[in-house]
C-alpha cells in the first residue's frame, strides 16, 4: 500500500470545497469566518504535500509559505472577531443577512 | 509516493477524521459544536503534517489553530451573548453548494489530468534549514509579517474599544 501526491491533493481540494460552501452559506459571521479557516487550511496541506511529494527546487520553501498563511490567518482572524464583536455591539447581530449598512 | 501500511493506515484515517469533522462544522446545528468539529479538522491537518515530516509546522499548527484561532472564535461567541447560537444558512446554500460542488469537481479533475512529477526519496525538511530560510531568503517577509501581527494586534483592541461604551463604564462608576 502506499500514499501519493494525488491523495493528499484530492483530500486538500475536498476540504476546500467544504470550506468554500461553509463561507458561502452560513449566516453566522463567526461561521463564515471557520469557512474561511478551512479554506486557509486546505490550501496549507496542499502546499506541505507539494513540498514533501513534488519535485521542486527548494522543499523547504513550501514550508516557509505555510509559515506565513498560518500568520496572516491569525492576524485576520483577531481583526475579523474584533469586528464581529464591534457590529454586535452597535447592531445587536452578527447575522450576515442583517447586517447590510454601514453607518448605525 | 509514499510506500508503507502503516502510513497508508495513518492517511486514510486522518482523511476520514478530518474530512467527517468538516463536515460537522457544516451539518451541526449549534455554534459552539462547529466550532470544536473545527479543532478537530485542525488535529487532523496537524497529524497530515507530521505524516509529510512537517514536524515543526504541525507543533504550530496546534499551537495557533487550535491554541489561539479556535479559543478565539469560542470568546467571539461568547462575547455576542444575544446573538443567535444558530449554525444556519442564508438563502444562498443552494448556489454556494453549486459552487462549491463545481469547484471540487473542477481540482479534482485537474489532480487527475496532471503527470505531477515526484520525487522518490524524503527532501531535506529539517526545523534548522526552515529557520535559515525563514531568516535568510525571506528576512523582508518575515519581518513584514511581524509589521502586519503589530497593525492588526492594535486594530482589533481599537475595534473592540468603542467609545460609547467607554463612556457608559465611566458613567456607572461615577
Amino acid at each position: 500500500m502506499s500514499v501519493s501526491l494525488e491523495h493528499f491533493l484530492a483530500v486538500s481540494s475536498l476540504l476546500f470545497a467544504i470550506g468554500l460552501f461553509v463561507a458561502l452559506s452560513k449566516r453566522n459571521a463567526v461561521a463564515v469566518l471557520m469557512g474561511v479557516e478551512l479554506m486557509l487550511n486546505a490550501s496549507n496541506l496542499a502546499l506541505v504535500a507539494f513540498a514533501r511529494l513534488a519535485e521542486t527546487a527548494l522543499p523547504v520553501a513550501g514550508h516557509v509559505f505555510v509559515v506565513f498563511v498560518i500568520t496572516v490567518a491569525a492576524a485576520e482572524v483577531a481583526v475579523a472577531l474584533a469586528l464581529a464583536v464591534s457590529v454586535y455591539r452597535a447592531r445587536g447581530t452578527i447575522d450576515v443577512d442583517a447586517v447590510t449598512l454601514l453607518r448605525l | 509516493m509514499i510506500e508503507g501500511t502503516g502510513p497508508a493506515v495513518a492517511f486514510w484515517g486522518l482523511s476520514a477524521l478530518t474530512l467527517l469533522a468538516a463536515g460537522g462544522v457544516v451539518a451541526s446545528r449549534n455554534l459552539f459544536h462547529a466550532v470544536l468539529f473545527l479543532v478537530l479538522v485542525f488535529f487532523g491537518i496537524a497529524g497530515f503534517f507530521l505524516l509529510l515530516s512537517a514536524d515543526f509546522l504541525a507543533m504550530a499548527q496546534v499551537i495557533i489553530y487550535v491554541g489561539a484561532i479556535a479559543v478565539l472564535m469560542l470568546f467571539a461567541i461568547v462575547l455576542t451573548p444575544r446573538a443567535s447560537r444558530d449554525n444556519g444558512e442564508t438563502r444562498m446554500a443552494v448556489p454556494g453548494l453549486v459552487v462549491a460542488i463545481a469547484v471540487a469537481g473542477l481540482l479534482l479533475l485537474t489532480i487527475g489530468d496532471v503527470e505531477w512529477r515526484t520525487v522518490a526519496r524524503v527532501p531535506e525538511l529539517d526545523v534548522a534549514g526552515l529557520g535559515r530560510e525563514l531568516l535568510g531568503t525571506w528576512v523582508l517577509p518575515f519581518q513584514l509579517a511581524s509589521v502586519l501581527l503589530t497593525a492588526a494586534l492594535v486594530g482589533a483592541v481599537m475595534l473592540v474599544r468603542s467609545p460609547r461604551e467607554e463612556r457608559e463604564e465611566s458613567e456607572e462608576e461615577r
